[in-house]
């Protein structure tokens, strides 16, 4: 009668294997959620204005200088925001040599007016500036990552974070120590050579005295530690504004002992590095060159001869320090400073208490089901617990296979899906008794209830798996991990609850004479 | 063995009294949150910062509440776990975080102070820290999630049955939803994230209920045509009365094992589920069908062919 029920058998035994072999073995292949393993969920924003600026100041120095070199002196020279700048004072029979001197320079970048007397507004243009943030955005994104990777972290997740283009989220599992995690992603690890003009001194006053109390256009002033070894005041320098050396120069970075056999961090050029740094100080010998690491003064070394090596050395760092700032540079400078908008830890003992309880809970929750069927469907009971249990086998074979990640969210996931086949299974057996109070054979019966009922299921979880479909849209990390089980669960229990229930039931009928009327449920 | 045999319930007379009887329901919750300014909402949607801490022994909250006094005082200490060993505090958001104060700063106070005080051994933590921006993200999304989700519900309610079915079944799902909303603001649960979760979760539950009565419903008007609605939906209901008593109670049992055993963070999810069952098995009996049959066409008890085939539709 039923002559398929071989190959039905076959395919079940099949899925069942494949889903058991997909999450062997689950310590392995079933992936926790930062909720159940414990570690360190952050989102943060790239101000990316600030890369913005950096470019619009590049510019304006670039234009500035290029009219000197032509012999044309401009009065003033000032970044407006963080895409525009205005340079003013343009001597009137200059100004077609100085528009064009504008065009070769930035021409590329940003659009220029005129705004009379000889003054002009850059602006640099929408789709360039769009463009620079993606860049700042992505170039954290890699440095972040690189950043990440380097402190060993196993399955750290380094990703973007909604859709304004500048959040990046960082998971961090099995990472407990949340400040010195943010150090090291936060850590600018801006890297910068310049030439000093002056200093160091005590104060700024004092410093700028020559200059009456205002930094000339193209220096600026740097707080920085003193040049003799261990003293603790600050002192201040005046440096150039444009930099010999920058963190893009760089090659490698790593922990390293200075000659008093103190902590350090050794870093090497590039080619390009090392040609721009030798001629630097060829040309400025017995000058002070400024080490500067994000805006401060790490060292200020003389320059005693030209160096056409490319080694060079930051010292008075602690080891630790020395080990994070190798690490940071060897990363990359980040383009923009780093805004932290969300940050989610869990502890480790808590992580496990969760899936103790989780785990708890299900089991909890399966046994009781399965009590209840047995004691009410009697031996059709056993046929539910098949079908449930398969449908959680399958469910987390297929969560292991996706590499889908388990969370808390996702054990009341399992749960719910207890539910579903609970349900299913319920709806398929009272039909059938329904049928068989009406004088079916038993044969007859279960045709008519999984016939019926099909349908019936097919509604319920399709309107079910639209839910789960719009909250994976919406969710992040945990809901995300519901969502999934639950919409995955609904499509195995159609399998588990219709198609093997069925093949059970023909099973047994296949083993009792053709006429049987009495089926246990 | 059988729970009912042959039920035969008149439900659909006690219609009325059912649409009264949730309306006062939803109104008194409606005025209890609005009276509180607002639904409950939990850091996850308000921003602020949540911590858990687990304590070596059994901490009493007035000792931490007290500790915490000086520091933030607009601290929420509330004691939790099996045990009694665990503690929850909640903060709400600070002032200046993102233009450049620092997020984790309250935390900082906080777990600086509770160590100072020498209340207990701190064994281990957790804490939520959310600024107002990714806040404000969350509560968009959330709106905009459960907003598309129902409207996807309905669109293939619509679809799949007639228009006074189609709205019997989404009024039973809103109704679901704000007795939900209710139970939560009246037992004092935050609006987090994976209660947002549990509530689609409920709208999916209720609406999957409602289509069971409803389909029964479709199959039998195509045995008899000639019967009157409220009849055939009385009959639809008491057929299926039995599945949706043991599908509801063990389903219950299973989400009670979670609310039990399934530790904090899932409390507040399987409060929302407990109650959303509950409701949801209610509404299917009571509000849907009672609003499919009061959207119905008039004279009652009239079906004609054309609804009739419209319905196998």
């Amino acid at each position: 009668m039923y002559k398929n029920l071989r190959w039905k058998i076959l395919i079940i035994v099949a899925v069942a294997t494949l889903a058991v072999w997909a999450f062997m073995p689950p310590s392995e292949r079933v992936k926790l959620g930062l909720d159940l393993k414990g570690g360190i969920h952050l989102v943060l924003k790239v101000e990316t204005q600030e890369a913005l600026m950096a470019e619009t100041e590049t510019a304006r120095e670039q234009v500035r200088e290029a009219a000197r070199t032509a012999g044309i002196t401009v009065a003033t020279a000032r970044t407006t925001g963080p895409t525009e700048f205005e340079i003013g004072g343009v001597p009137a029979a200059s100004e077609a040599q100085f528009r064009q001197l504008a065009e070769q320079q930035v021409g590329g970048s940003f659009d220029r007016e005129s705004i009379g007397d000889g003054a002009y507004r850059f602006r640099m243009r929408v789709n360039i500036a769009a463009n620079r943030r993606d860049e700042a955005v992505r170039q954290a994104h890699i440095t972040i990552e690189k950043r990440v990777n380097e402190l060993g972290v196993s399955e750290p997740i380094v990703a973007p974070y909604g859709t304004t283009g500048d959040r990046i989220v960082v998971q961090l599992p099995g990472v407990y120590d949340v400040n010195h995690a943010k150090s090291i992603i936060r850590k600018t690890a801006r890297l910068e050579i310049k030439l000093v003009e002056g200093g160091p001194a005590a104060d700024e006053p004092s410093l700028l005295a020559k200059y009456n109390g205002q930094a000339p256009d193209d220096m600026e002033v740097v707080p920085g530690v003193s040049p003799t070894p261990g003293d603790l005041a600050r002192s201040f320098y005046l440096v150039k504004r444009t930099a010999v050396i920058v963190g893009t120069d760089l090659r490698t970075a790593r922990e390293s002992v200075d000659e008093f056999n103190q902590p350090a961090v050794a870093f090497t050029l590039n080619r390009d590095g090392v040609t721009k740094f030798s001629k630097a100080t060829g040309e400025n010998v017995g000058r002070l060159l400024a080490i500067i690491l994000d805006d401060v003064v790490v060292s200020a070394p003389s320059i005693r001869e030209r160096i056409p090596s490319a080694e060079a050395r930051i010292t008075g760092v602690s080891r630790p320090e020395a080990a994070d700032l190798s690490l940071v540079l060897r990363s990359g400078a980040l383009p923009a400073s780093l805004t932290w908008l969300e940050q989610r830890e869990v502890g480790p003992s808590l992580g496990r208490d969760s899936v103790a309880a989780g785990i708890t809970a299900a089991l909890g929750g399966l046994g009781f089901v399965v009590l209840f069927m047995l004691g009410y469907y009697r031996l059709a009971g056993i046929n539910a617990f098949v079908s449930i249990g398969l449908n959680l086998v399958i469910l987390l074979g297929f969560m292991a296979y996706i590499g889908a990640v388990m969370t808390l969210p996702g054990v009341a996931g399992f749960i719910l899906t207890i539910g579903m086949g609970v349900d299913s299974n319920v709806l398929i057996f009272e039909r059938i008794r329904e049928e068989l109070g009406t004088n079916k054979g038993a044969r007859q019966a279960i045709g008519a209830g999984f016939d019926r009922v099909f349908r019936t299921i097919v509604d319920t979880h399709v309107a079910s798996l639209i839910a789960a479909a719009f909250l994976f849209q919406f969710g992040t990390g945990p809901i995300r991990g519901f969502a999934t089980t639950l919409f995955f669960g609904l499509v195995s229990n159609v399998f588990t609850a219709v198609f093997v229930s069925r093949t059970l039931f023909e099973f047994i009928l296949s083993r009792k004479p053709a006429g049987a009327v009495r089926l246990s449920i | 063995m059988r729970i009912l045999s042959n039920p035969n319930f008149n439900f659909i007379r006690w219609r009325w009294h059912a649409v009264v009887l949730s309306l006062a329901v939803i109104a008194t919750g409606a005025a209890t949150i609005y009276q509180r300014g607002g639904l409950p909402l939990g850091v996850d949607f308000s921003g602020g910062t949540l911590i858990l801490l687990k304590f070596e022994q059994p901490t009493g909250e007035e000792a931490v509440r007290q500790a915490l006094a000086p520091v933030a005082s607009e601290a929420v200490v509330q004691q939790s776990g099996t045990e009694g060993n665990e503690i929850m505090v909640r903060l709400p958001v600070e002032a200046g975080v993102e233009q450049g104060a620092k997020l984790e700063e309250a935390a900082i106070r906080v777990m600086d102070a509770i160590t100072a005080a020498n209340v207990g051994t701190i064994v281990d933590s957790s804490k939520d820290i959310v600024g107002p921006v990714i806040g404000e993200d969350l509560k968009r999304k959330g709106i905009l999630a459960t907003v598309t989700a129902l409207g996807g519900i309905l669109v293939y309610i619509g679809l799949r049955f007639r228009f006074s079915f189609a709205a019997g079944a989404i009024v039973a799902t809103f109704h679901d939803i704000l007795v939900t909303l209710a139970m939560l603001t009246w037992f004092g649960y935050d609006i987090s994230l994976n209660v947002v979760a549990a509530i689609l979760t409920i709208a999916g539950y209720s609406v999957n209920d409602t289509i069971v009565v409803f389909d029964r419903v479709r199959e039998n008007q195509r045995h008899v045509r000639r019967e009157p609605l409220e009849q055939v939906v009385n009959r639809s209901v008491n057929q299926t009365l039995a599945r949706t008593i043991i599908t509801a109670g063990t389903t219950f049992l299973a989400v009670f094992a979670l609310y039990l055993y399934g530790g904090e963070v899932l409390r507040g999810m399987a409060f929302t589920l407990l109650v959303g069952i509950v409701t949801g098995t209610y509404s299917t009996v009571f509000i849907a069908a009672a609003i499919a049959i009061i959207l119905s066409p008039r004279p009652p008890g009239q079906v004609t062919q054309a609804q009739a085939r419209a319905a196998r539709a």
